[in-house]
């Protein structure tokens, strides 16, 4: 699954302002609804629902990665969105590191396979520390997008 | 995505045990697949061990102890996997991390938890 296939390109983010957990999921959310992709309508109980998930075990995979997310009816497709928040956020993280770069997924809850392909994409791609050391230092939205579509298009050397 | 092909990953700096290896297979029993919780959990476990621990799929073949390395799997409920271990602590590695997959990671079979 590419990158391209479930993030939203209007609801990247590449200084968040949020500098806790809670308040970035909330971003990430806000970010989603503004860009079309959740109902308005949803995103409290889509918040609520990735924080219960968080409350299980963070979902900070260590390396400054957190990859918050939930399945919830209200979205017929897998959506996600990418934001870093350049000073990082404590995230309670496996590793114990504050967490720059994040990337927040929305699932139908009939699609776990979707779900585990873009967990794979996420991974694959981040086990290069060059590409995560590119997105963390990224200044524009837009910049995120480039180094996500060159992902895509010819993976990363690693 | 296509499986790669890449060669196993250890731990930068970790010497790369001596011993025998063993191996046995496992299945993803848990509906939603190997995702961001068990393979934490999977992870976890086989850091807690001297030996060199890996996960094996058709073409793919990751290292046991990175939770990035075993999500790349994208290993699906019903997806046959073959943990190898090499070390001194191999056996006990082995059985404990079999016993994860036994115990379904915890997790109902039909869970909505991911």
């Amino acid at each position: 699954m590419k990158f391209s296939d479930f993030v939203a390109a209007d609801a990247i983010r590449s200084h968040v302002d949020a500098d806790t957990k809670e308040g970035v999921i909330r971003e990430m959310a806000r970010a989603l609804v503004d860009a079309g992709k959740i109902a308005a309508g949803d995103e409290e109980s889509i918040i609520k629902a990735i924080l219960k998930r968080e409350d299980l075990g963070s979902t900070g995979i260590g390396r400054g990665v957190a990859v918050p997310h939930t399945k919830h009816p209200g979205v017929s497709r897998l959506v996600g969105t990418v934001a870093v928040s350049p000073e990082g956020i404590d995230f309670e993280s496996l590793d114990g590191e504050p967490v720059q770069l994040f990337f927040l997924l929305v699932s139908p809850p009939d699609r776990p396979g979707d779900h585990l392909r873009a967990l794979e994409s996420i991974s694959r791609q981040l086990r290069d520390d060059s590409f995560c050391k590119l997105l963390k230092a990224a200044k524009q939205p837009v910049d995120i997008q480039h180094l996500l579509e060159e992902a895509d298009s010819h993976g990363v050397v690693s | 995505m296509a499986a790669d092909s890449r060669e196993p990953s250890t731990h930068a700096g970790a010497a790369v045990p001596c011993g025998e290896t063993i191996s046995r297979e496992v299945v993803v029993a848990n509906s939603q697949g190997l995702h961001a919780r068990p393979a934490d959990l999977l992870a976890r476990e086989a850091r807690r061990w001297q030996s060199r621990i890996e996960l094996v799929a058709d073409s793919q073949r990751v290292d046991g102890k990175s939770i990035l390395d075993v999500l790349t799997l994208a290993a699906e409920a019903g997806t046959r996997l073959v943990v190898e271990a090499t070390g001194p602590d191999a056996r006990e590695a082995l059985e404990a991390i079999g016993s994860l997959f036994d115990r379904n990671f915890n997790e109902h079979a039909g869970s909505q938890t991911t």
